[in-house]
């Protein structure tokens, strides 16, 4: 019962001190707004993003759709809020393969060393000598566009980047007294790997994986302003800048809109990671 | 030294072997028949069997890819479906482009960050520090596509300071190529120059926080010398590095710039070539670029050898 306390002593702290500057806190909330608007969308928006009325092509904004139509006549407002959901979908679970595969290929690589080490590491530096977008580019020849396409390319090219942190991080603690004493005492090389170094380097992994998702949701943006990423009729930000920047001058809230979105939720993200990387290693150099 | 520069320069090697590789296996990953992948769908019976065994499909995988890289290290990259042209020559036309672009918007992106970070760094608190953070933090999120799409319709439509599109080289006709480049140049280098200053003021900070400069300011020396003649040497280890990587950026920025800007250069080249699956461009570009790239972290990380002598001495 103590340990419960005690544990929640502990999480009280962390947020406490995550949130000791306001600006964290703005952070939070803008993810936190975006979040909402997206497992909400059916609820909040005001009209059904698919419908298309003609005869509203371009329209300016009105009382019906307050921020006007597209080309199709869809409501701009309901794509908009839909659009959320893409971003934050296609954002989440790219990290997390991401994540996922760059953690277990630097434990492995950090820990077992050697040949391995040198095979993962080579393999990521191919991986990161292509540039974010070519790489995307060019998986999208092979996989296509479309939702989960896009997941699994935004995933595959930020692996690099986990793995690398996270082999530096293992190879740093690799053999400190704790990892030795629990060699001495017999646990397999497994359990050594997944209980106790593994929870010792999460902190950066942590920071990145946060500043991550406002990456990628910049990636998946400018994959589908390019028009390889999320196609219409689906609600991307990025499709509907490209959709709107041609008419910019009579309709300018259609190219505008999406990209103030974006921008507000990539900041979001990259305050809070700020913030996370201030109050788990506070040696670390924050910007903000 | 020399043992860090061969260890380094073999690590290129075999990354580039291993992208190779992977472009190679390019044509064989795509949903699809590979000749189709080649050629297009609309080929004869008599062109399917002569490109088949051109391409050495009745071959096994290795004596293909052989003969595949054989015929890039000649520089012959193939023939582009799309364009109905021989790959190599679309690049020759495109890459000065987009190298030019490129090299421009880092150089300028350097130097304005270096610039701008001190300044935050030096007059931290104060309001100047205030407004380059925020612009700093804020140009670090705003989507280039989204910006440059802004510029084009603010200075190009509606206040017609600047043309829309195309593109010159300033050997050809200098005004007109300052003109086209401004608004492509500002869009790329905004991501560039947000980070340098970010990460330029940080480690500025962490330097001058150092028992060195506190003895250098007891020792009489004016607050300039003590930045320029010790902070900035120790300050500007980081952004070696920095810079390297956003060459990484700014050639996958380009893409976007050079689609919205009209500009003909490979990353114009690379999407459109994607979006008509014509295999041997795609190839040919990412192929490309990582070796650029590679050669860039190369130079960079040598540099960083020489620059930081305790990570020569590792």
């Amino acid at each position: 019962m103590s340990e419960i306390k005690h544990y929640l002593t502990g999480v009280r702290k962390f947020f406490k001190r995550l949130f000791a500057r306001r600006i964290v806190i703005f952070g939070a909330v803008i993810v936190a707004f975006f979040i909402f608007v997206a497992l909400f969308a059916p609820l909040i928006s005001p009209h059904d993003p698919y419908k298309q009325d003609l005869k509203l092509s371009f329209a300016g904004p009105s009382r019906e759709y307050p921020l006007g139509n597209d080309e199709l006549g869809r409501d701009i407002l309901s794509r908009l809020i839909y659009g959320a959901r893409t971003s934050l979908s296609i954002g989440f679970v790219a990290v997390l393969i991401s994540a996922g595969c760059g953690i277990i290929l630097g434990l492995v690589a950090g820990y077992v060393g050697g040949a391995v080490n040198t095979i993962i590491s080579r393999v990521m530096d191919a991986l990161m000598s292509i540039p974010p977008i070519m790489l995307s580019l060019g998986l999208g020849i092979i996989f296509g566009s479309g939702m989960t396409s896009l997941m699994i390319i935004l995933g595959l090219s930020t692996i690099p980047t986990y793995t690398r942190l996270m082999c530096a991080q293992v190879l740093a603690i690799r053999n400190s007294d704790y990892i030795n004493a629990e060699r001495v005492l017999g646990a397999s090389n497994i359990r050594i790997m997944f209980s106790h170094i593994l929870p010792n380097c999460l902190s950066p992994i942590l920071v990145l994986f946060t500043m991550n998702i406002g990456g990628t949701i910049l990636a998946e943006a400018s994959l589908s302003f390019l028009g390889v990423g999320v196609k219409p009729p689906m609600a991307s930000w990025g499709a509907m800048v490209n959709e709107g920047y041609n008419r910019l001058i009579t309709n300018p809230v259609f190219a505008l809109a999406p990209g103030i979105c974006i921008m507000l939720l990539v900041l979001g993200f990259n305050i809070l990671g700020d913030g996370l990387r201030d109050v788990l290693d506070p040696r670390l150099r924050g910007s903000i | 030294m020399t043992r860090y520069i061969v260890k380094r320069l073999i690590q290129s090697v075999i990354v580039i072997f291993i992208v190779s590789v992977f472009t190679f296996l390019l044509t064989y990953m795509i949903p699809g028949d590979p000749v189709y992948a080649m050629l297009g769908g609309d080929i004869t019976r008599e062109q399917y069997e002569i490109a088949y065994k051109e391409m050495g499909l009745d071959k096994p995988m290795h004596i293909r890819y052989i003969n595949w890289l054989s015929n890039i290290l000649r520089g012959n990259f193939g023939m582009s479906y799309k364009y109905r042209m021989p790959v190599i020559d679309l690049i020759k036309a495109r890459l000065p482009v987009t190298m030019y672009l490129g090299t421009l918007s880092i150089i300028i992106s350097t130097a304005v960050g270096v610039i701008l970070g001190i300044l935050a760094a030096t007059k931290r608190g104060k309001a100047i520090d205030t407004v380059i953070t925020l612009l700093a933090n804020l140009g670090a999120v705003m989507p280039l596509f989204w910006l440059a799409v802004l510029g084009m319709s603010l200075f190009a439509m509606h206040l017609k300071w600047l043309p829309s599109y195309g593109f010159t080289f300033p050997t050809e006709n200098f005004s007109m190529s300052i003109k086209q480049t401004i608004l492509p140049l500002f869009a790329l280098s905004v991501g560039a120059i947000s980070g340098t200053t970010r990460q330029m003021r940080s480690s500025m900070l962490e330097v001058i926080r150092q028992d060195y400069i506190r003895t250098a300011r007891a020792k009489g020396l004016k607050e300039s010398q003590v930045i320029t003649k010790h902070a900035l040497k120790n300050a500007l280890i980081p952004i070696v590095t920095l810079t390297g990587m956003s060459f990484r950026n700014v050639v996958s920025g380009s893409t976007s710039v050079e689609i919205i800007f009209s500009i003909a250069g490979t990353g114009q080249l690379l999407v459109n070539s994607v979006l008509s699956k014509d295999v041997a461009t795609t190839q040919a570009c990412i192929l490309l670029v990582a070796v650029v790239v590679s050669i860039a972290n190369l130079i960079v990380d040598i540099s960083y050898g020489y620059i930081d002598p305790r990570i020569r001495l590792q």
